[in-house]
């Protein structure tokens, strides 16, 4: 995995190069012109922000049931990740909306279920760097209340009224624009996986350097 | 003298109501159009540029920063592990 770190980082670097000539090149949609074209880095970025969710979930509750210190950094590494891409999402999507909607933000419930994932990462950061000793645990139970957010994010466009696109515009999508949003995604998604695998590198590191430290103090 | 200059305000007066009507009538009520106004359309260009450039400054900020963080803790791991052989 380790091995495969560098070259992904340099193939979705090469990738999200030549991703904005690749979105230039694809047509406009009818109604909202050009500020569609925001699209392509959006809905990735908003993909891998429930991603990191569901990850940052799954090792708490590894580190909370089977105390598992290993998942633990992955946990970590995926909440680091869920607050960057979770950032771009809730950036780009207003830019997107001031355009196609009139208005840069409505209350409705994909948007603030998506501000209120953002904002569990954000305490889960927080509450691991300045939290002393026993804040993993409780980080680790945030994120589960983190990772039970994202189906409810994910269906609430097709239960509840709102501005936001529903979730069947994407499968049905014509390749015209398919082709360019999945090469963005798989730039994305490589983008992501190497960056988190860096994050876990860097956290199994200071585990060690804290055990170092510990064995220099008893010794 | 009196009457020629009483005559002359009430013939002044009498354009009065000539110049208002030539006034622009402030609408009496919404006015439809088929199109946004050329001065109030936003430019797309703009927030589509805000999007990608935020996009990279974000990617790129967080890489150099972990990129700075992994080369702080290998250095400092690998001066304890060698303190410790």
């Amino acid at each position: 995995m380790k091995k495969l770190t560098i070259p992904l980082i340099g193939l979705s670097a090469a990738m999200l190069f030549m991703a904005p000539f690749i979105i230039l090149a694809a047509p406009f949609e009818s109604t909202m012109g050009l500020v569609q074209k925001v699209f392509y880095f959006h809905f990735p970025s908003a993909i891998l922000y429930m991603t990191a969710a569901v990850i940052c979930g799954i090792n708490s509750a590894r580190v909370l049931f089977w105390r598992n210190k290993n998942a633990d950094a992955w946990a970590v590494a995926a909440a680091e990740l869920g607050f960057l891409f979770g950032a771009i999402t809730l950036v780009t999507g207003p830019l997107w909306a001031r355009k196609a909607w009139g208005v840069w933000w409505v209350w409705d419930v994909r948007l603030t279920a998506s501000l209120v994932l953002w904002m569990i990462f954000g305490a889960y950061l927080l509450l691991r760097q300045y939290g002393g000793p026993g804040s993993d645990r409780l980080a680790a139970g945030m994120a589960l209340f983190g990772m039970a957010n994202v189906p409810f994010i994910y269906v609430s466009v097709n239960v509840w009224r709102t501005l936001h696109p529903m979730t069947s515009v994407v499968p049905t999508l014509p390749a015209s624009f398919g082709i360019p949003l999945w090469f963005s995604f798989a730039a994305f998604a490589m983008l992501f996986t190497a960056l988190l695998q860096l994050r876990a590198t860097l956290e199994h590191q200071r585990l060690r350097v804290e055990e170092l430290y510990l064995a220099e103090d008893e010794a | 003298m009196r009457l020629i200059r009483l005559f002359a305000l009430l013939i002044a007066l009498s354009g009065v109501p000539a110049i208002a009507a030539a006034q622009p009538q402030p609408p009496k009520g919404f006015v439809p159009v088929d199109e946004v106004p050329p001065g109030e359309q936003i430019p797309a260009i703009n927030l589509v540029a805000a999007a990608y450039g935020f996009v990279w400054l974000a990617v790129l900020g967080y890489v150099w920063s972990l990129a700075r963080r992994l080369k702080t803790v290998e250095a400092e791991l690998s001066e304890l592990e060698s303190k410790k052989r």
